[in-house]
């Protein structure tokens, strides 16, 4: 697409001829078929590597007829014949596009081309503004010195605001590891006052800038947008200073479009304060929350009758000082949920100290995505295979020095969904885990073991378990490498 | 014709197995082998004391065994762009030979020389001696592209013959038949010269736990034989507390420096294995290390920026953090976390560490903990690693940082449990940090945990005489793991949020069967999307990994469809794969993307 630009740019302007109404003439016979991109994309110049869609729709049909323009006019300088192309029937030419069609050649472009493109004529540069092309923008902010991120220009910045802001509609902001780059987004936020966000991301792309803020600034930076925008269905606002009070104001606002709220880490939100969110926003279907903002009284809530199905719910679990002791569920409660939201994806990451699994697993659960950060014990997983029937994934970073044998075959045993599993530092002899594979068998579709986990036995060594494992899998399976050098 | 040979060592300083030494001695009437080196250079160059000591004793060896065969070393100060005329002169050269050299840099210095010994009149002869395998042969197996798993390399290089058998060490008769006088004052001008002259202070200098030269080497080469004759077991040992402490049968610094011929051991092992193992032919498990080597050396072989991100077609590019202050804890090995910190203190007093010591000190660096860039890393280890190569360096610390060669990264290396498992004695971690000794194993691998009583009966206040811990590990990996998701999100080029609809990828629904993924292969875009019943990718890498793919499972390949609905996009979007949903495994890194806030789908924990 790059080309094409390129094409566009340097041919174009010398047979621009500025007639509007013409151009309003082909809008009316160029046929706007909603069409498959796809089969768009598949006819696309060389040269691009950056292309994006954004649109779902777009009129392949007046795509062709742009593309077939190329040689038409070559043909056209020439001299020769020119019967293929309709559109020169017209006398047309590039000046001529039709900004629909301009509007959609514009939506591949990277912003950097479309803003050489807008430099060739008034048309384009027209075309350039078009509120289309900036619903969806993502801030990049950084400090030039403390990161790798690339930055968005500031006068870019300054020229959406000024007058784009009231266009977008799906805004995200990464922010490297500085406070700076964390307040020139609540700047940014805070300046959105005209605009009617529906997707909203705070992105921190290293260390989690957005909770060295002070705590009012960023809320008040962040109640802008919940006020303003009144029809916010997507919130990721992982690892900021959000809090209760702010969460009241976007349900105020949002409540009827509400469905993701993406929210872990966020020391200053309490249980009730994500209560409140899931008695109003009946529409919620994922949430992701650190556990001690779950309760019983949050699954009852987001099993209410009134309440939309629940699609994914993620929880993380941390400890904030060793030796944390953790609240349990009441397994009453999980049931209610299931029953309300039969298919609903429960993912969680545990990030504990073996001591702290005390109150986990200890009653069926239904999760179905479970993550183990640190070091956990043969207890615990054999409880997993116990109380986890729905378990689709598992990933065990760590355990201790002795097999995981026995575990691992109850879970093949008892997890009939498990379909996934990752280990890194563990045990496990290769006849249990040739065992365990077999048991799975083919339904076993992400297999990431790390070769040092597999301790060879009197059954079979490295070597034997690959074309073990390979067989009961029905395709060729291999153990993580890592560099022995 | 008078032929007057100069034998030009770089790597390779050894005279077994040395082709290119052998061509130089072949019908000439003088030999000269010369050494190059710039000790005003040296001070400055971004190479710790320990691997220029290394190099020393490297030299002074070579030197001692061409006495032995009545002739010397010279080595001559200065840039070789400098120095060779006047040599050519001066000498009255003909003949110039030196081992080929795989790497950018080195390709391109001696092309440059190259062609100014043509100028001269000098013939110029190369021999590859430093790997196994003749790399660009590699490459050209590849499609032109280095293979980019290590997968794809064994499977190359398992329909390559097998490597050149090594060449016999230089005789006294051959070096006798062109035998060169040597003056008076010859190590007045071109002695090895000494620590000190190249600016190093040697005072309270350890003694070197690795000692550099071939005949250390040699040495080295049959005591690790016998011991795996003795244990006659080929298997990959268990790593224990043994396995971290420098090793008097480790091999891969002399690797480095050429001192032992990787061939000459490659073949070693070989005969050892079909003699144990009454003459079945090795796997290639056995050369496990050496393959890694060759296999880093193929990646890097053409391409220039190999050792940094900017510019890299095979890296993925990831927003580090800047943080000196950070970054110079982690070097000086004073994290806190005594197990990191164990390692880069063995790492800078002795210079050498286990692999799975540097998987440790690299992950906490990059992805694990600090969210550092593997750039700062790799130049640590280039200044204090001895048998760190600008290939192998530059390539181990990709594959750590999860930046290239599709690694998965739903894991990270813990820096209290990962030691522990290896060591639960602590004896390593008292072994290099003494201030630590008296803890007890319980609290050795997380000293701030031990109550005060500890603390102060073990003579070590934790904040005071041994630092704190520089961050909480349970939530740096948390965070780092979210984002390297981001990463990888980032480049799926998910923009399916402009007209804010459900659809994935760019909007469009490619009709893949339900049970297979697929995968699109360009040089940069990575897009990731999914309808329900398939999910497809697009992977950050080049043309030729498509075919790496394709060669690595061709029967699970076989109904492949290779129409690409991007093809004409990009002269890099190549091909199209229809593969079975299991890839994935092998696609880790891009499997699990829970974060596709815009369209919701995914909640894998992967990564």
């Amino acid at each position: 697409m790059a080309l094409y630009a390129v094409i566009l740019m340097y041919e174009i302007p010398c047979l621009i001829n500025y007639n509007c109404q013409q151009a309003n003439d082909l809008r009316c016979i160029i046929p706007t078929k909603p069409r498959c991109v796809s089969s768009y994309r598949m006819k696309r110049v060389k040269g691009d590597e950056d292309a994006c869609s954004s649109s779902s729709e777009g009129p392949t049909e007046s795509c062709k007829k742009v593309r077939k323009l190329q040689p038409s006019k070559e043909k056209h300088q020439e001299e020769e014949e020119e019967t293929d192309v309709d559109l020169c029937e017209f006398g047309f030419d590039w000046a001529l596009l039709p900004q629909e069609i301009l509007l959609n050649i514009f939506q591949f472009l990277p912003l950097l081309d479309r803003a050489y493109a807008s430099q060739v004529c008034r048309g384009w540069n027209q075309a350039f503004h078009m509120p289309e092309l900036w619903r969806c923008f993502e801030f990049e902010l950084n400090q030039p010195a403390s990161s790798y991120l690339k930055a968005t220009h500031p006068d870019l910045i300054k020229q959406i605001i000024k007058r784009h802001s009231n266009h977008l509609q799906y805004v995200s902001f990464k922010v490297d590891s500085s406070t700076e780059s964390a307040e020139a987004a609540c700047d940014i936020l805070s300046q959105l006052v005209n605009c009617s966000l529906k997707t909203l991301g705070l992105i921190s792309t290293a260390r989690p800038s957005f909770m060295e803020l002070p705590k009012s600034h960023f809320i008040s930076a962040l109640t802008v947008v919940f006020v303003n925008s009144k029809s916010l269905s997507s919130l990721k606002i992982d690892d900021t200073p959000v809090d209760d009070p702010s969460l009241k104001v976007l349900v105020a606002n949002n409540s009827d479009t509400l469905r993701m709220l993406k929210m872990s880490s966020c020391p200053h939100v309490s249980p009730a304060g994500i209560l409140c969110v899931a008695d109003q926003c009946h529409g919620l279907r994922e949430l992701a929350l650190n556990y001690h903002l779950l309760s019983d009284e949050l699954l009852l809530a987001l099993s209410s009758e009134k309440h939309v199905h629940l699609e994914h719910l993620r929880i993380d679990v941390v400890s904030e000082n060793p030796g944390q002791h953790f609240h349990t569920i009441r397994k009453s409660s999980w049931d209610a949920m299931l029953r309300h939201s039969p298919k609903f994806n429960l993912v969680m990451y545990f990030f504990l100290y073996e001591d702290e699994f005390g109150p986990f697993f200890r009653e069926e659960v239904p999760i179905t995505h479970l993550y183990f950060g640190r070091s956990v014990s043969k207890d615990v997983l054999g409880r997993v295979g116990l109380h986890c029937p729905r378990l689709v994934e598992l990933v065990v970073c760590a355990n201790g020095l002795r097999p995981l044998d026995e575990e691992l075959i109850r879970i093949a045993k008892r997890c009939t969904q498990l379909s996934a599993i990752g280990l890194g530092e563990c045990e496990v002899s290769c006849s249990a885990f040739v065992e365990f594979v077999k048991m799975c068998g083919r339904r076993l579709s992400q297999l990431s073991i790390m070769e040092e986990v597999l301790i060879p036995d009197h059954k079979y060594n490295l070597d034997e378990i690959h074309w073990e494992v390979s067989k009961h899998l029905g395709r060729v399976w291999f153990p993580d490498m890592m560099p022995t050098w | 014709m008078v032929v007057n040979s100069v034998h030009w060592f770089r790597k390779g300083l050894r005279l077994h197995d040395n082709p290119a030494l052998q061509e130089a001695l072949n019908s000439a009437d003088t030999v000269r082998c010369v050494y190059i080196l710039d000790p005003w250079f040296a001070g400055s160059a971004n190479v710790g004391i320990n691997r220029w000591r290394f190099l020393l004793e490297s030299l002074e060896d070579l030197d001692s065994s061409l006495r032995k065969l009545d002739s010397r070393l010279f080595v001559v100060r200065g840039q070789p762009a400098n120095v060779f005329p006047s040599l050519f002169k001066e000498w009255n050269v003909t003949r110039l030979t030196f081992e080929y050299d795989s790497e950018p840099y080195g390709k391109e210095r001696d092309g440059a020389i190259i062609k100014m010994a043509q100028e001269f009149g000098v013939e110029t002869i190369v021999r590859n001696s430093h790997t196994l395998y003749n790399l660009d042969r590699i490459v050209e197996m590849n499609n032109g592209s280095p293979p980019l798993t290590f997968k794809r390399f064994q499977a190359l290089v398992n329909r390559l013959e097998l490597p050149m058998k090594p060449l016999p060490t230089i005789t006294q008769e051959q070096m006798g038949s062109c035998r060169t006088k040597i003056a008076d004052n010859h190590d007045e001008h071109y002695s090895v010269p000494s620590l000190e002259e190249l600016g190093f202070k040697t005072q309270g200098l350890d003694p070197a736990v690795w000692k550099g030269g071939e005949s250390e080497a040699l040495e080295r080469l049959n005591k690790h034989l016998d011991r795996k004759a003795w244990v006659a077991s080929f298997e990959r040992a268990r790593i224990n507390m043994c396995s971290l402490i420098a090793s008097p049968t480790g091999l891969s610094p002399y690797l480095r420096f050429g001192c032992l011929s990787c061939r000459v051991f490659y073949y070693n092992l070989r005969e050892l294995y079909m003699k144990l193992r009454k003459n079945c032919s090795p796997p290639l498990s056995l050369f496990g290390q050496l393959l890694w080597r060759e296999f880093f050396y193929a990646a890097g072989t053409n391409n220039p920026n190999f050792d940094r991100m900017e510019g890299n077609p095979i890296c993925v590019q990831i927003p580090w953090d800047h943080n000196p202050e950070a970054l110079a804890k982690w070097a000086e090995g004073s994290t806190g976390f005594p197990w990191i910190d164990a390692i880069m203190t063995q790492l800078r007093q002795e210079g050498w560490i286990h692999h799975l010591a540097r998987h440790a000190v690299a992950c906490f660096l990059t992805r694990g903990d600090l969210w550092i860039s593997w750039e700062s890393g790799m130049r640590v280890f280039e200044e204090l690693l001895l048998d760190a190569d600008w290939s192998v360096n530059a390539g181990s610390w990709m594959w750590l940082s999860c930046s290239a060669f599709f690694q998965q990264f739903f894991h990270c290396y813990c820096p209290v449990g990962f030691g522990r498992r290896t060591d639960p004695s602590g004896d390593y971690i008292r072994r290099y940090i003494p201030k630590l000794k008296d803890y007890p194993n319980r609290y050795i691998y997380e000293p701030w945990r031990a109550p005060e009583s500890v603390q102060k009966a073990a003579n070590c206040i934790v904040g005071v005489d041994y630092p704190k811990p520089m961050i909480n590990h349970a939530e740096g990996s948390r965070l780092n793991i979210e984002r390297m998701k981001q990463v990888y999100q980032q480049l799926s080029h998910y923009r399916g949020l402009n007209n804010g609809s459900n659809l994935p990828l760019m909007g469009c629904r490619l009709m893949a069967p339900s049970s297979t993924i697929l995968l699109v292969i360009s040089l940069r875009a990575v897009m990731l999307g999914s309808d329900g019943q398939s999910e497809w990718f697009l992977l950050p890498t080049t043309h030729s990994s498509c075919h790496e793919l394709h060669d690595c499972h061709d029967d699970l390949l076989s109904r492949a469809a290779v129409v690409c609905p991007f093809c004409h996009l990009t002269d890099h979007v190549v091909e199209v794969l229809w593969l079975p949903r299991y890839r994935t495994s092998m696609l880790s890194p891009l499997q699990g993307i829970d974060i596709c806030m815009y369209a919701g789908v995914g909640t894998s924990c992967f990564n």
